[in-house]
Parts: structure tokens; C-alpha cells; sequence
């Protein structure tokens, strides 16, 4: 399996207070929180944080989200969640949730699908799975960054599809449901995956894969068939 | 306290055994893996123990069910904050694998590995006394691929990662070696019950262990 990346370990450790600034609705279900986290201690584009809120009799619900942001310095950072349906503290942050509100975070956590933005990088995504993905590619952005990158990212429709208004070229979106006219309707396939992985980059692709278990195991095995070595595929579920 | 203005969360059934900052999953096993799912058959998997043993001994699929067979009936709980209650695993305590390798007086901990390259270090404590198998049926069936089949380490009272899917051997040392998510900032025993998720946390044992 891949090698580690070195991060920053006692960070992870303490509760932190995050102030809610900003609430950018940005499909049907997924709306972005930023947040200002002033004693940050900074993260690697494709890391993810411990959330935690608190009910008034000391109850607390616990859950992970990847950092939708670029690292910068603006003691910011962005969280993209999607609503589940039923679901405690996703929820509570569509439907309660406003500027000024707090809630504590935790990290960042593991370093295992963190990009540093010196591989190539092919990355693979499905509906909130792009959240992660997203901050590598803003971070390529933001730094100027010539190693190339490239964005595969699967949504049951356009309307669906999280962060539309920013992908760029780097950026293939595949539709499951519905899709603009002229633009095929199916899931992600090998003839997605194949003509990326025919002419790799030299030195070769680092896969970074993120979605639900269902499309992680269906993308990695993509990735396996193509050619792409199983120890450069890097993979989050989100459960 | 940190109170999240209008948070009431989900209404609150005290559920025994759940540690704390879990829930219930309930029907749900989440799969939680950094790897991808490998292609691996019993006829490609075997096992084996070595470092501070007495006689390093692999085993075949076929050599490892001819040992006697042991069960776990009982939960299991991951860091990331899912809890899973009455699950039957069915396999071989690795206490009959001890039996026949014999640790050294001076092993202290353990790391196991995968054959897909990952590992995760135990106390030694922890693999014994019946605490801890070598699992290959899950509900009465196969144990399936996607969580680790067709066999993987199960130390159910510690946090599931610890439970490394696909085993591939374990090395007795004496001294703690962090494995994957160690190095990646998990804590070096994880305790579910006394919440030892990353590293930083408290390392003190808590009496329901
Ligand atoms: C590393 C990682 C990164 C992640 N990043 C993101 C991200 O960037 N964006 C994102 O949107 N998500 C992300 N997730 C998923 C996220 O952690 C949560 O799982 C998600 O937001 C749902 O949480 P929730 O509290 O809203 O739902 P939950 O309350 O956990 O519910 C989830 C489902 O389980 C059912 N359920 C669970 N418990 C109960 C119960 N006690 N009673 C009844 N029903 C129950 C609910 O009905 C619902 O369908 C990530 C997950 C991981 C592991």
C-alpha cells in the first residue's frame, strides 16, 4: 500500500471552536459551511477533520468531513456536506444552522489521502466524494501548480453535480441519471478511466478515489484494470 | 461544555455496550479501507507467526481450519464512530496458533500485515486469552471480500482497525512498532472505551476493559 505523507500529529488531538461565517448553497442537497478556525494548524489539500456538536444535556454526535479549501492563511476553512436524509448532524446544518453559530473540529486527521501537490494526480469522485478532490484541485490552482491533475468526477445530473460553476478543463464529469443534450447517460467506465492511464505522465499517476464504498470499490477496480498499480491508488469512503 | 445552538441530536435510548461517541449501525457494516479490495482466494492466503517465537510457523488455508474451531459472538466498534452489535465471526482463536509457535518470555507486542502490505501494531496482552481470531465466516457465510475475506484478524475489544483485513502474519517483537493508521496519527491501542481514537489521546485503561 502507499507510503505515508508526514503531517502534523498533535493538532489532531484537541477540540477546537469554529465559528460558522458563511453558507453557500451550492446544489439541492450539498451546501458549503465556511468556517473561521483561528488557532488552525493547516492541512494538506485532500485531509479531513472530526466534527462535533453538542446538545444542551451533554450530548455530542461525532462525524468526519474532508476540507473542501485549498491550505491557505485566512483562518478559514470549508466543509461541503450533503444532506442525508434523516441524518443527525447534516441536518442540523441544513436546517439550523447560521453565521455565527459554533461547533468544535478536531484535526486535521490522517495524512493517508493527502495530495502535497507534487504528483501527477488523477482523482476520482462521486457526488460529496468530489469534497476532497476539490481542495486539490483549488490548490493546483492556487499555487500555480505545472504537475498535471485530472478530475473524473461522477453525479446523478448536472444540477447535482457539486462545484459545477468551478471545474475547469482538468475536470471530466461523468452523469448517471441525466445529462446536458449530446452528453451519453451511464456510470463511470473504463473508457473513462483508460485513455488517462494509456499516456500516463512520466512518473506515472497518484489515484486518489473518494465516494461511497459502492462507486470506491467499482472506480478502484477500474483503476486495477486499466493498469494503474494498486500501491498508487489511494482511497476514502465515506461509509 | 461547547452547546450547539438548536442541536438536540437524535432522542437518546441508553443502549449497554455502546462505548462512548458511538452509535448503532444497526443492519449497516460501513467498509473502511484505504486499499484497494484485493483478489485473493483461500488458495492464495496463508499465515504465519515469527519474530520472538520459539518455531516460526506458516500456515495454508487447509492446515489453518485443521485447527480447533473458535467463534466471537459479540460487537464491534469502529473509529470512526459506528458501533455493531451481536455479529458472529467464526474461525480460530489465535491462541491455538500461539500454541504451536510458542512466543519468547520477552515478546511484548505484535504487528500484523496484511497481504496487501498494511499493518497495525498490538500489545501482545491484547491478542490472547481468547480476545482476538483468525476470522473467515461472518454470519454463518464467507466472510466477504470487501471486509477482508476470506480471512482476517479479529480483536473485537479494541477499535477495528485493529482487525487488520486479509492477514498475512503476525511478528512478535519486544518493543511497540506503530503500523498504517498509527503512523497516520491513530492512537497506539485504541480502547474503545476509553475513546483512544488518535494519537494525543489518553493512554490510560479504563476498568471495563
Ligand atoms: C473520512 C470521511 C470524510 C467525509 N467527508 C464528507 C464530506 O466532505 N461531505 C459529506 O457530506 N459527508 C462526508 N462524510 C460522511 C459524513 O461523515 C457523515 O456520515 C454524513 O454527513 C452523515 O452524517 P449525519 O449525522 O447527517 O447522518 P447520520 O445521523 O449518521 O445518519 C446516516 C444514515 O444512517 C441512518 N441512521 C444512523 N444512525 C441512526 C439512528 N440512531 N437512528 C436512525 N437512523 C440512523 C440515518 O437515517 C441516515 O440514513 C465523510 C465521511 C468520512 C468517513
Amino acid at each position: 500500500m502507499p507510503g505515508r505523507i508526514a503531517v502534523s500529529e498533535g493538532a489532531a488531538a484537541v477540540w477546537q471552536t469554529a465559528t460558522l461565517t458563511e453558507i453557500r448553497r451550492e446544489t439541492p442537497r450539498a451546501t458549503t459551511f465556511r468556517l473561521a478556525v483561528p488557532e488552525w494548524a493547516g492541512h494538506l489539500p485532500g485531509q479531513h477533520l472530526m466534527l462535533r456538536l453538542t446538545a444542551e444535556d451533554g450530548y455530542a454526535a461525532q462525524r468526519h468531513y474532508s476540507i473542501a479549501s485549498a491550505p491557505d492563511d485566512s483562518g478559514h476553512i470549508e466543509l461541503t456536506l450533503d444532506h442525508v436524509p434523516d441524518g443527525e448532524v447534516s441536518t442540523w446544518f441544513h436546517t439550523v444552522a447560521r453565521p455565527g453559530d459554533t461547533v468544535e473540529v478536531r484535526g486535521p486527521v490522517s495524512g493517508f489521502f493527502a495530495w502535497p501537490g507534487d504528483r501527477p494526480a488523477l482523482l476520482l469522485g462521486a457526488g460529496s466524494g468530489v469534497v476532497p478532490l476539490m481542495s486539490m484541485v483549488r490548490h493546483h490552482r492556487a499555487r500555480g501548480l505545472t504537475v498535471p491533475l485530472r478530475l473524473l468526477v461522477s453525479a446523478r445530473s448536472p444540477q447535482e453535480l457539486i462545484y459545477a460553476a468551478e471545474l475547469g478543463a482538468e475536470t471530466t464529469p461523468v452523469f448517471t441519471r441525466s445529462a446536458p443534450r449530446g452528453v451519453p447517460v451511464g456510470r463511470m467506465a473504463a473508457a473513462h478511466v483508460a485513455p488517462l492511464l494509456t499516456e500516463p505522465p512520466e512518473g506515472g499517476w497518484e489515484a486518489y478515489v473518494c465516494g461511497s464504498n459502492a462507486f470506491a470499490e467499482h472506480a478502484s477496480r477500474l483503476l486495477v484494470a486499466a493498469g494503474q498499480p494498486v500501491d498508487r491508488i489511494r482511497i476514502e469512503r465515506f461509509g | 461544555m461547547n452547546v450547539t445552538r438548536g442541536f438536540t441530536g437524535r432522542p437518546r435510548v441508553h443502549r449497554p455496550g455502546l462505548p462512548p461517541g458511538q452509535y448503532d449501525a444497526g443492519d449497516d457494516w460501513p467498509v473502511l479501507s484505504a486499499e484497494v479490495t484485493p483478489d485473493l482466494g483461500p488458495g492464495d492466503w496463508s499465515f504465519r507467526i515469527d519474530g520472538l517465537v520459539e518455531r516460526p510457523h506458516t500456515w495454508d488455508w487447509d492446515a489453518a481450519h485443521a485447527l480447533p474451531a473458535s467463534a466471537y459472538d459479540g460487537d464491534i466498534h469502529c473509529v470512526t464512530g459506528w458501533s455493531k452489535f451481536g455479529v458472529r465471526f467464526g474461525g480460530v482463536s489465535l491462541d491455538a496458533f500461539f500454541d504451536v509457535v510458542r512466543p519468547h518470555g520477552s515478546a511484548t507486542h505484535a504487528v500484523a500485515y496484511s497481504h496487501t502490505g498494511y499493518t497495525t501494531n498490538l500489545p501482545l496482552a491484547d491478542l490472547t486469552g481468547g480476545r482476538a481470531w483468525i476470522a473467515w465466516e461472518y454470519g454463518g457465510g464467507p466472510l466477504p471480500a470487501e471486509h477482508g475475506g476470506p480471512a482476517r484478524l479479529l480483536v473485537p475489544h479494541l477499535y477495528f482497525w485493529k482487525s487488520a483485513k486479509w492477514i498475512a502474519g503476525i511478528t512478535l517483537l519486544d518493543h511497540d512498532e506503530p503500523g498504517f493508521w498509527e503512523r497516520n496519527g491513530y492512537h497506539a491501542r485504541g480502547n474503545p472505551w476509553d475513546e483512544q481514537r488518535y494519537s494525543g489521546d489518553r493512554d490510560g485503561d479504563s476498568d471495563c476493559d
